[in-house]
């Protein structure tokens, strides 16, 4: 009886990572790709979960999962095209600061036009209530979550690793000079990868939206925990951000299975685990100044 | 074998020069921790002008309380300015976001230092009232302490005299619950299952609660502490579901109750939840169909008495929609602060003390009248359980809730809810 019961919750954090590793994916690929830390990553979460609060009023909630995250793609490529591209060459902490001012203009301009009061998209009805697997409890909603991110995943992974879009972003994570002295130009697959990347949190901000409520700080509570765990599975590597997302869902749920008062200091002592044992992440890239 | 251009500091990326990651990270952590603090306002006062020091948390959970708290408050300041101000002078509010205990601390010291603040009222946290309430006690001025419910704060260690609370405390929103709870048959012999916000509140709340169960017969199975932070609640869900217990009870405070609520709808889980605090605003966010149970308000805008009417009347026509229980809350305390300056002719804090002990009588715009007990600075007012409108009754998005009969009843002295002075460890 018991061993069941931790093993529900096991698969409980396995599908809570799931919802983190939509955000923090995109945050990884930001970097891996342009070597700017996006601070406004959960700005773009939060607008993900305010548009489809707006869609889902007029168009129902299945227009909302797919037109916000598509909108909020447009708005990153307007990102990209003038605030993003000025920083690439420049010292990083001028992507951090103009990012991190994103952020803060984007939750005051949620503000401004939502309201500062937290509002509320309501779940279809379908999905509402549990189902049993065997023994484990699954909320209907959650098991939709995670085909929709097994979905996402496996489409990233297609993009990244079959298709000639991925072969040309590895090899200019790898070798830009390369690339460019073949004659392809990168700038338009930067781009692409951004609006990857903020369509992604937008997402997953549309998804949440239903069993969380929308406030305009949201932004500011997902970035820690995208920050998290891209740390502690290593910058640039796509399966890093993967283990290290059902990682962090899973240890925080089994915290609290057990302490739950410690539940949300988990995952910063498990980053403080991984980093002293393996400063580079799970799967990061060697930081040979701290291994031989 | 890759062959990084550049090691250390710089190499080549996909589109140009790529830093160090060290460098990024550590920038990164600073500005994410410089995000803590909050934005003051800017404010200038002419020399005439009665200032108040307010604060109250525009950010974190209670954000969304925050918010109302200062619609209510400005609107009151309006109507006082409007008619005269108070001893012939205008009343100028300064409102800031608290933000946490320790800022909450420092901007009240500021406010008294540098900003002119004869008074301080405000906060919703109760860990930031503590704070806030011994800046007062070491600077010997008054603070008005409007919308915190710790039971601590006033009949604990924490008290001290130069505080006045307005919101009604744990162990009464308990009573206003209980009482509903033990009349309709879900108290004797049944087992609850807690979730407890893990600060001063919380735990206070928890202890009432205990306390209540223990003289009503009811039994605690399961109580599970929660960090204020946490908005996903599926890994307590899950061990609810594996306590099995009649009743699911809520400690949280803030918008932690409306996300636990959606969670709770959303997993479909089969026992009754209820909660010993819930503010209207929070109820709002749950949106429609996820709310149910009985909780415990201070006040609700539909609220059938004459005075109460008109506040809602002129708060809509001013805002757009309606008030809060916070938004009640600030316009009364401003009003009766009001009153008591000009009542005293003064804005000292030793003749505003004395003032109050001596148990004066204010409108609250409720059908019973409220003063301010002499002996823990408490206001001693009614309150209302709650229940949720079937389905279908609301008329709109904020008529979701269905206000009950005031506790205590006409008859009973509005003391009967209140510790009693033997349980009082509070000296002042």
């Amino acid at each position: 009886m018991q061993f069941t019961f931790l093993l529900e919750q096991v698969v409980n954090g396995l599908v809570l990572g799931g919802y983190y590793l939509l955000i923090a994916l995109g945050l990884s690929l930001i970097f891996s790709v342009g070597g700017i830390v996006n601070l406004a990553h959960g700005a773009f979460y939060a607008l993900g979960a305010y548009l489809s609060f707006t869609i889902a009023r007029a168009f129902g909630f299945g227009a909302s999962v797919v037109l916000s995250p598509i909108a909020v793609a447009f708005l990153g490529i307007l990102f990209e095209r003038f605030l993003l591209r000025r920083f690439y060459a420049a010292d990083p902490i001028l992507g951090l600061l103009v990012t991190f001012g994103l952020a803060m203009i984007a939750e005051q301009f949620i503000r401004i036009v939502w309201g500062a009061a937290p509002l509320s998209v309501n779940m279809p009805p379908a999905f509402k209530g549990s189902v049993f697997l065997g023994d484990f409890l699954f909320s209907r909603y959650r098991l939709f979550l995670l085909a929709v991110v097994i979905a996402v995943l496996a489409a990233i992974w297609l993009l990244l690793n079959k298709a000639s879009f991925g072969r040309v972003v590895r090899a200019g994570i790898q070798r830009p000079d390369m690339v460019a002295a073949l004659g392809i130009k990168l700038q338009p697959y930067m781009t692409a990868i951004v609006m990857l990347g903020v369509g992604m949190a937008a997402l997953g901000g549309a998804l949440f939206a239903p069993i969380t409520i929308v406030h305009p700080a949201m932004g500011a509570e997902v970035i820690t925990v995208a920050f998290v765990v891209v740390v502690i599975g290593g910058l640039g590597s796509f399966w890093g951000v993967v283990i290290s997302a059902l990682l962090v869902g899973v240890v925080r749920g089994m915290t609290i299975h057990f302490i739950p008062a410690a539940g949300e200091a988990s995952m910063y002592v498990l980053m403080f685990l991984v980093l002293l044992f393996r400063p580079r992440g799970l799967l990061g890239e060697r930081i040979e100044k701290f291994e031989t | 074998m890759r062959d990084w251009k550049g090691s250390g500091q710089q190499r080549e990326g996909i589109v140009g020069i790529i830093y160090n990651r060290r460098r990024v990270l550590k920038a990164g952590a600073a500005l994410a921790g410089a995000s803590a603090f909050g934005f003051p306002a800017i404010v200038s006062g002419q020399s005439d002008k009665i200032k108040i020091g307010h604060l109250t948390p525009l950010t974190g959970f209670l954000g969304a309380l925050g918010a109302y708290a200062q619609l209510g408050l400005r609107m009151a300041e309006e109507e006082i300015n409007r008619s005269g101000g108070v001893m012939g002078r205008p009343l100028d509010v300064m409102s800031e976001d608290s933000v946490n205990p320790a800022t909450a601390a420092t901007k009240a010291q500021r406010m008294l230092d540098q900003d002119g603040a004869t008074v301080l009222m405000g906060e919703i946290n109760s860990a930031s009232a503590v704070t806030i309430m011994q800046v007062a006690a070491r600077n010997k001025r008054f603070y008005m302490q409007i919308g915190a419910r710790s039971d601590a704060l006033r009949n604990g260690k924490n008290c001290n005299r130069y505080t006045f609370h307005v919101d009604i405390p744990s162990h009464v929103m308990v009573y206003a619950v209980g009482k509903a709870l033990v009349r309709d048959g879900m108290m004797q012999g049944k087992k609850f299952y807690t979730l407890t916000a893990d600060y001063i509140f919380g735990h206070d709340l928890a202890s009432a609660a205990k306390d209540f169960f223990k003289e009503n017969g009811g039994q605690l199975v399961g109580d599970e502490l929660v960090a204020t932070d946490v908005t996903e609640f599926s890994p307590y869900l899950l061990k609810i579901r594996q306590a099995k217990p009649d009743i699911v009870c809520s400690n949280l405070a803030g918008n932690q109750v409306t996300n636990l609520i959606k969670q709770y709808a959303e997993f479909g889980l089969p026992y009754p939840i209820v909660g010993f605090n819930l503010n209207t605003a929070d109820a709002w966010a749950a949106g429609e169909g996820n709310l149910s149970g009985t909780w415990p308000t201070v006040w609700h805008h539909d609220l059938d008495v004459p005075a109460s009417k008109t506040f809602v009347t002129n708060f809509v026509k001013k805002y757009g929609k309606p008030p809060e229980n916070h938004a009640w809350i600030e316009y009364i305390s401003l009003k009766i602060m009001a009153q008591a300056m000009e009542e005293t002719k003064s804005t000292d804090t030793e003749k505003l003390i004395a003032y109050f002990e001596k148990e004066p009588q204010f409108d609250i715009l409720k059908a019973r009248k409220g003063y301010f007990r002499s002996w823990d600075h408490q206001l001693m007012q009614e309150a209302y359980p709650f229940t949720v409108k079937p389905k279908g009754q609301a008329k709109d998005q904020w008529d979701t809730l269905q206000l009950g009969a005031a506790v205590p009843n006409a008859n009973e002295s509005l003391e009967v809810l209140s510790v009693k002075k033997e349980q009082n460890t509070c000296v002042m």
